[in-house]
């Protein structure tokens, strides 16, 4: 097991960008990390041989664009009383997760090698007890609704009692994971309460393990299913970091929660996976990981060239 | 003879004024949950999810996650089945400290039927690693554990009842989290009981005395995590063992005397509660004397069993 880490071996501690018009050099370090944390997710699954890379590429912009720009919090205080919540409802796409954290400075990226290994810090889901930055066991479906309005109704009324800020609480839930009836009864709830420091972010890629959800027990009309139920609803494309800070920091509606359905393709960023329904937990053959891999190494590589094209501009 | 509800949310109004994280969380029932006081004083502190047990547990969590206190009341029958997946992943598995409380339980809702009765909840949470579950066996006890679970690290099931129990048990000792209280000692048999079958199982004792037996009884106010070494000194001067328990006798206290005595200490056992399929319907008293769950009905199954084994 590796031991605990020290500040030096950190990145340095970024704020989240809360209010901030996104520059197009953030904008690029953002996708860059989005396509990091891929090979990331990547390399975790296929060394394991076990795990859920095209839920992770799914939902992995999503994520980065909450670690890295929206959400409030210190990877040196992971249990910091302020700080913003997160709460991967979707537990399967833990590999984005840890992706994420381990890119964050939550804990060394050599924990990433032990991934799924006897006893180890990065088990197959979500478990808050052993992974610093985790806020939540996941990976049995339709909890992690339930447990963000307990905590955004918990933080909104210590608040009362003279905390200076409600901090925000962000869920990120599956499409398919929205047939377990226990997210509406949480939905119906979260606008009786009146929640507005809850922001749910849904993956809607459209699949499941088995087959495409409209197949199987279809969701739409869903953005009018959230609205009926009370719910301040946005849309945007899933993979459109800019649009996704837009929607993420957008100050809430007062008085409801909000939910941003965030269309997606499963397993953005590796083709052969992209929108397969055989691809929810399948891990690729040895040419197909480096096919997925060479891809992503060549974006990331035009990213980190444009970006450092953008910061010679910059400095004039 | 009371209602440890009364007890229960008493302490609970007591220690609120107190300590501001301690919240509720309930079902729709605030009644069944006798929690119209704590509403009226603290209204901002009951969660009202309405009927939606899942959602309930959850919101428990997330409330804990948040630093707060939840108290997290329903029917027995409702929490620790409809909700159980939430209570061992949201609540158990993350150690999070909430307190989940089974207002209504065993036959309590006797004539409703086998939907609204609750008699596997010890043997399903009893199983949760890191679970407490405790029951108190009178008033007197349902504040003590009230209190003592506002001070427990981690989280607890709390199974209250609405069959009468006194004010405080004609017996010595006194609650403590974790440890069995005997109640009184006897050579001829050991009887473990229960919540609301300790009184019964006492009295049942000092009439087995009158017949010339000889019955130590012993309250299990914490089913989870048992004292083991308190339940084996505890039988270890008798021949047998009786276990009592409003609940199946697969599961709950029964089985959970057999697993220690037939690892440790093997010796005859009788586990008395309902068995033989779902209970019949009918005004829980009734129910409860259908199955021999009185003084009377204890008396003359401990007396034949003795008989059996010692002769």
């Amino acid at each position: 097991m590796a031991g605990r880490h020290t500040k030096a071996q950190m990145p340095s501690l970024q704020r989240a960008g809360v209010g901030k018009e996104i520059t197009r050099a953030e904008l690029l370090r953002l996708k860059a990390t989005a396509v990091k944390c891929r090979l990331a997710s990547l390399e975790m699954a296929y060394r394991a041989g076990s795990g859920h890379i095209p839920p992770d590429f799914s939902c992995m912009d999503i994520m980065v664009t909450l670690f890295f720009r929206v959400l409030r919090l210190d990877p040196f205080r992971p249990d910091w009383d302020d700080r913003d919540r997160f709460i991967l409802s979707k537990g399967h796409a833990v590999g984005a997760l840890y992706a994420c954290l381990a890119e964050r400075g939550f804990f060394p990226k050599e924990w990433l090698d032990t991934y799924q290994q006897m006893e180890t810090r990065l088990p197959g889901h979500p478990d808050r007890n052993v992974t610093p930055g985790v806020e939540h066991n996941t990976g049995a479906l339709g909890h992690g609704l339930s447990v963000a309005c307990g905590l955004a109704a918990g933080l909104r009324l210590r608040k009362g009692r003279g905390e200076d800020r409600t901090p925000r609480v962000y869920v990120l839930l599956g499409d398919g994971e929205l047939q377990e009836g226990s997210n509406w009864e949480a939905a119906m709830f979260a606008a009786q309460q009146g929640l507005d420091n809850l922001v749910a972010v849904v993956d809607r890629n459209r699949l499941q393990q088995g087959d495409f959800t409209e197949r199987t027990v279809a969701l739409e009309d869903l953005a009018a299913k959230w609205y009926a139920f009370g719910w301040d609803v946005a849309a945007c494309d899933g993979h459109d970091i800019a649009a996704l800070v837009d929607v993420l920091e957008a100050p809430p509606a007062p008085g409801k929660p909000r939910v941003i359905i965030a269309n997606t393709v499963k397993g953005r960023g590796g083709p052969v996976m992209e929108n397969k329904p055989e691809w929810h937990h399948r891990i690729p053959t040895e040419a197909e990981y480096e096919e997925i891999k060479a891809g992503l190494s060549a974006v990331l590589e035009s990213l980190e060239r444009e970006l450092e094209s953008e910061e010679r501009v910059n400095r004039g | 003879m009371a209602d440890v509800r009364d007890a229960f949310i008493k302490t609970l109004i007591d220690e609120a004024r107190e300590d501001e994280r301690i919240v509720t969380v309930v079902n729709d029932s605030v009644g069944s949950s006798k929690l119209r006081p704590f509403l009226s004083e603290f209204p901002d502190r009951v969660f009202n999810v309405g009927i939606a047990e899942q959602n309930m547990v959850g919101v428990g969590a997330g409330l804990a996650a948040a630093g707060l206190l939840p108290w997290v009341s329903s029917a027995t029958c409702f929490l620790s089945y409809r909700a159980l997946e939430q209570i061992k992943n949201d609540v158990v598995y993350p150690k999070h400290n909430v307190r989940l409380v089974g207002n209504t339980t065993g036959v309590d809702y006797g004539a409703l039927g086998a939907t609204h009765h609750a008699l596997e909840d010890l043997g399903t949470l009893r199983a949760l690693p890191g679970l407490t579950v405790v029951t108190p066996s009178d008033m007197e006890e349902a504040e003590a554990a009230t209190r003592a679970l506002m001070q427990h690290e981690g989280p607890a099931y709390l199974r209250l009842y609405r069959a009468s129990v006194p004010e405080k048990l004609d017996a010595p000792g006194s609650f403590e989290l974790g440890k069995v209280r005997v109640l009184r000692n006897g050579d001829d048999c050991t009887i473990f009981a229960c919540g609301p079958m300790v009184v019964r199982a006492l009295d049942a004792a000092r009439m087995l005395e009158a017949d010339g037996y000889s019955a130590g009884v012993v309250a299990v106010s914490t089913l989870a995590p048992l004292d083991v070494a308190g339940v084996l000194e505890a039988s270890a001067g008798s021949r047998c063992v009786v276990t009592v328990e409003e609940h199946m006798t697969v599961g709950g206290l029964g089985s959970a005397i057999c697993e220690i005595l037939a690892e440790h200490d093997p010796k005859h056992v009788l586990r008395l509660g309902i068995s033989g399929g779902f209970a019949v319907p009918g005004p829980a008293e009734a129910v409860r004397e259908y199955y021999g769950l009185t003084a009377a009905g204890i008396r003359e199954r401990v007396a034949e069993f003795v008989r059996r084994v010692t002769k």
